[in-house]
């Protein structure tokens, strides 16, 4: 309640600041569907429902079309990429390369194709598009190495569910509302997440805003994965005893019988 | 049936996960394996991350073990004795297999080290009770006695220094023997998830020339110690044992046990030892031809 009330007087405030400055760029209002996802017993994934309006000086329409790109970025993470390769005849992990800031999910949705919105440079420099990902490579020997293995996490991880690329996801309504449906799989990782919006307008990208979404284990799910990280030992001891009780059980059972 | 899973952090079919404990149970209970050789390939197999895979099956083993152990103990088939050697082995066993499956995972060779020992070992092991199984059927169908097998240890056992004696096994041997073939079925029980029962009864007849009267009862007994050892260095080290995973196993699998042990008793040995040896070779099959052909995954993220 406390929350939906400060929100409300960010929303006004940034509706009459952006009254104010009636000669300034567009705004941006976003807001997501929930601030907080919980993976719970049944949780198979979610849908996450990135919505906003755009905020023009003046209230007036500019001429152009302007377009808008939502991202979702998970929690950055040092990994290690592994790559099959045959030796003698079986395939064995034989290159690998470390990547020190690769998102663990990363979905983008947009009015329409990113490269037909901005250039190459712009691109990279906001991270828009899987190929625009810095990750921060170390031990690698050339960038046609870099960009296989890349290439290779990328189709990985889409397959997977957590990159994503729908560069129709975007719609907007009537050109200040504008909404995207963002799917996000059951093997998320935990963590603290961003959702920004950009607006963008002849190739220049003229409004950036941003809301955090969390996405944490709750309930029973948490404590056990909490347990398992912090009490190993109390935890395996619940499990030898959930397993002695559960056989010891069977047996007794079928014994009587 | 869709259920979380907190440790692997994956969903999956709660009902195929039971169901799959149930069809494990089902063969351990007829053949008196711990079936930890199924259940792990199994869940790889369904997706789940290796790791987890080996360590949730490790727990469901002990499940699996219990009844069979505790039915053993109250009838005298276990060899205390021997027992609590290849028990100690086993501990020091599963401590070094945690060393080298951190090891391992470092250099990024864990999965490989797995499939590889299956396949050697289910491989090899298969083989000789296949062709064991096969001789014995040949034999009773020409309704020969069954071939008498010369029970005495290896001689490799003979030389090892100091002796013990083992009355209820029968054996006037040195521990380190029982001891050393505990650590290996410890160092096995850790990497693959497996109770070992497989290595386990075949290692005491042929190598050992254990008494048979206790071969089984002392297995499940090394097993149900070993794989609780398991669980808990697995727990302390790679944190993988998934609770919900392990429990949805354990409830298919424990009552599979019992409906299979009934059910093993209405057909003969010498059947269900040449099904065994079947199973245990397709499942080395299927995992040499997973080496050789190109994987659906080339890249994976550590």
């Amino acid at each position: 309640m406390r929350r939906a009330a400060l929100f409300l007087v960010a929303l006004l405030g940034a509706a009459g600041w952006a009254i104010a400055a009636r000669a300034a760029d567009p705004r941006l209002v976003p807001d997501v569907s929930s601030r907080a996802i919980d993976i719970q017993y049944s949780f198979t994934g979610e849908e996450l429902l990135l919505f906003g309006a755009i905020l023009y000086p003046g209230q007036r329409l500019p001429d152009d079309r302007a377009d808008i790109v939502v991202v979702l970025k998970g929690p950055v993470r040092p990994i290690i990429l592994r790559e099959k390769q045959r030796v003698a005849g079986i395939w064995v992990n034989a290159d690998s390369i470390r990547l020190r800031t690769s998102p663990g999910f990363y979905a983008i949705g947009s009015s329409r194709p990113i490269d037909q919105l901005v250039d190459e440079r712009t691109a990279a420099i906001f991270e828009l598009g899987l190929s625009n990902l810095s990750m921060s490579p170390t031990g690698f020997s050339e960038a046609k190495t870099l960009a296989r293995f890349e290439n290779g996490l990328i189709d990985l991880y889409r397959r997977q569910g957590l990159f994503y690329e729908d560069p129709k996801a975007v719609e907007i309504t009537e050109g200040v509302l504008y909404r995207a449906r963002i799917p996000v799989p059951a093997r998320v990782p935990v963590g603290n997440y961003r959702a920004e919006t950009y607006l963008i307008s002849k190739g220049r990208v003229i409004a950036v805003a941003a809301r955090d979404v969390e996405i944490r284990k709750a309930g029973f799910e948490r404590f056990v994965a909490l347990a398992a990280q912090r009490h190993g030992f109390l935890y395996g001891l619940t499990a030898v005893l959930l397993s002695v009780s559960l056989g010891y059980a069977a047996s007794a059972i079928f014994r009587r019988r | 049936m869709d259920l979380y899973l907190p440790v692997a952090n994956l969903s999956v079919n709660a009902l195929v996960i039971v169901l799959l404990g149930g069809g494990v149970g089902f063969l351990s209970g007829m053949f008196g394996v711990g079936g930890g050789f199924l259940t792990t390939p199994l869940l790889i197999f369904y997706g789940i991350p290796p790791t987890v895979a080996a360590a949730s099956a490790a727990t469901q083993v002990t499940g699996a073990s219990v009844s069979g152990a505790m039915a053993y103990l109250e009838r005298d088939g276990v060899d205390l004795r021997m027992g609590s050697v290849l028990v100690t082995g086993g501990m020091i066993g599963s401590l070094i297999g945690a060393g080298l499956f951190e090891l391992l995972t470092a250099w990024g060779q864990i999965d490989t080290v797995i499939s590889i020992l299956y396949v050697a070992l289910m491989g090899s092991v298969g083989t000789i009770m296949g062709r064991e199984a096969l001789g014995a059927l040949r034999a009773m169908r020409e309704g020969l006695p069954p071939p008498a097998r010369k029970r005495r240890h290896h001689p490799m056992v003979a030389n090892l220094p100091l002796r013990w004696r083992f009355y209820r096994s029968g054996l006037y041997i040195s521990p380190l023997a029982p001891l050393l073939l505990g650590m290996a079925v410890g160092i096995i029980t850790m990497l693959l998830g497996v109770g070992g029962g497989f290595i386990m009864v075949p290692a005491m007849v042929y190598l050992l020339g254990m008494g048979t009267q206790v071969v089984v009862g002392t297995s499940l007994f090394q097993t149900l110690f070993v794989t609780i050892a398991t669980t808990m260095v697995h727990a302390l080290t790679t944190g993988a044992v998934d609770l919900v995973l392990a429990a949805l196993l354990l409830v298919g699998s424990v009552t599979g046990a019992q409906i299979g042990a009934r059910f093993a008793q209405t057909v003969r040995p010498e059947y269900l030892r040449a099904i065994l040896a079947a199973i245990v070779l397709l499942v080395a099959l299927r995992m040499a031809v997973d080496l050789f052909i190109r994987p659906d995954e080339i890249y994976t993220v550590q």
